[in-house]
């Protein structure tokens, strides 16, 4: 079946990240039947508590507004919570009409949409809040941005209506650049994850290129404690036998002590 | 942003993570907007067990302070915390009358319902500021949309 993609047209892709294939990897990745029926089995029962999705670095709201809308198809419930955050305050903007837009459109007005914040990753989310995590991270293995400019280039100039091209080249380096092997932003934001995901029911999805070393990234998580899991759930741009990016999708499994 | 958004906000500076004080956030000189969206009652009956309530108390109670210009939908008005029968006029039906086949009625939001719908998702801060009680901390608002980034995350 295929599921509208969210409108972005509101969206100046000037300084805010235009949906790619990473974008669609991942919104192929959660709809696809095998991850919502591992969604559906933690998170059908209609009775439940409404699982809070985050995602982070939200850019344009795509990926956030699709699962908003399709929460029925891929929840299997459409009362489902979601938050968004991203460092960039114009992508915060931006991201919060996205969503906005698609749950009227077509999400049937039923998923309730938190808010879109301007933050560092998950800093300022309540510790074990987050069912389900989501992260296309700046991944490419390019020098990360002077950050010294953030404050000033995260609003509009003084007196102006316009960002600036400087500016405009700072916030799209944002959402790219990703340090030694495309690894330090999304490697802080691993660290957060065992303290962000709610007990039992907590899953993480974040998208790894094959520069990141994605066998070593997963091997890693697998070392966190017992009961951690880290596996490849959907890939795309097969490269020399490489997938060129893919989906991990991380968990802990619930001990059975019996 | 929304009045629930604050019940899994928490203060951004690490040390503060483990502190009951950085939780909930206050919010200092807010500018209030109530933006009308449809009450999702299968959404709100879910969502009692989750709801941190004295929390949330703590935060409607503060921004009642602010709804100067319109009746405050503040907590007082009912019961608290309120079951999920309290949220349906009659009570809920339920579960009992449509496993035995009968048609479904459609249940109508009781005046309950409508008071924490207000709160949770129509009431929400435009302009101002969050503050942390633990390290005092001021987070701002502008144009509904709060910035938890601080100084040092960006070194
Ligand atoms: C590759 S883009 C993904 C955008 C969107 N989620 C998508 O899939 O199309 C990465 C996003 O992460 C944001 N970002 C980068 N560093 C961040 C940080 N430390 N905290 C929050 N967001 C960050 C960028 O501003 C950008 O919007
Ligand atoms: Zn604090």
């Amino acid at each position: 079946m295929m599921l509208p993609t969210p409108s972005t047209s509101h969206v100046c892709f000037d300084h805010v990240y235009e949906p790619a294939e990473d974008s669609f990897l991942l919104l192929d990745t959660l709809s696809s039947s095998s991850e919502a029926a591992f969604l559906q089995n933690r998170f059908s029962n209609a009775q439940s508590p409404p699982p809070l999705v985050l995602e982070v670095g939200v850019g344009s709201g795509v990926v956030l507004a699709f699962t908003a809308a399709n929460a029925e198809r891929i929840f299997g419930r459409q009362d489902i919570l979601t938050i968004g955050t991203d460092i960039n305050s114009f992508a915060c903007q931006a991201a919060a009409q996205t969503v906005r837009t698609a749950i009227t459109e077509y999400g049937h007005g039923k998923t309730i949409s938190l808010d879109v914040v301007n933050g560092d990753l998950a800093s300022c989310l309540r510790p074990r809040s987050v069912d389900v995590f989501i992260f296309n991270p700046p991944y490419v293995p390019a020098d990360l941005p002077d950050f010294a400019r953030h404050d000033k280039y995260n609003v509009l100039p003084d007196g102006q209506k316009k960002t600036t091209f400087e500016q405009d080249s700072y916030l799209l380096e944002l959402s790219y650049a990703g340090g030694e092997d495309g690894m330090v932003v999304t490697n802080r934001m691993l660290d957060q994850i065992p303290e962000i995901l709610s007990t039992g029911r907590g899953v993480a999805y974040v998208l790894l290129c094959a520069q990141n070393k994605p066998e070593a990234v997963k091997q890693r998580i697998r070392q966190w404690g017992i009961g951690w899991m880290a596996e490849t759930v959907g890939s795309s741009g097969k490269q020399a036998g490489w997938e060129k990016l893919q989906i991990m999708r991380v968990w802990k499994e619930a001990l059975n002590l019996q | 942003m929304k009045l629930l958004t604050l019940n899994f906000l928490t203060c951004a500076v690490k040390t503060c993570k483990s502190s009951p004080a950085a939780f909930p956030l206050h919010p200092r000189d807010a500018t209030l907007q109530v933006v009308e969206t449809e009450l999702n009652l299968a959404f709100l009956k879910n969502m009692l067990p989750r709801l941190m309530w004295d929390e949330l108390r703590v935060v409607a109670d503060e921004v009642c302070g602010f709804l100067l210009s319109f009746p405050p939908p503040c907590f007082p008005c009912f019961p608290f915390p309120p079951t999920r029968s309290d949220l349906v006029v009659g009570g809920e039906a339920g579960a009992a009358a449509t496993a035995e086949g009968e048609e479904e009625v459609e249940e109508v939001p009781s005046q309950t319902a409508q008071d924490l719908h207000r709160v949770l998702l129509e009431t929400t801060v435009h302009e101002g500021k969050l503050v942390c009680g633990n390290c005092g901390h001021e987070y701002k608002v502008m144009e509904g949309v709060p910035n938890f980034l601080l100084p040092g995350h960006l070194v």
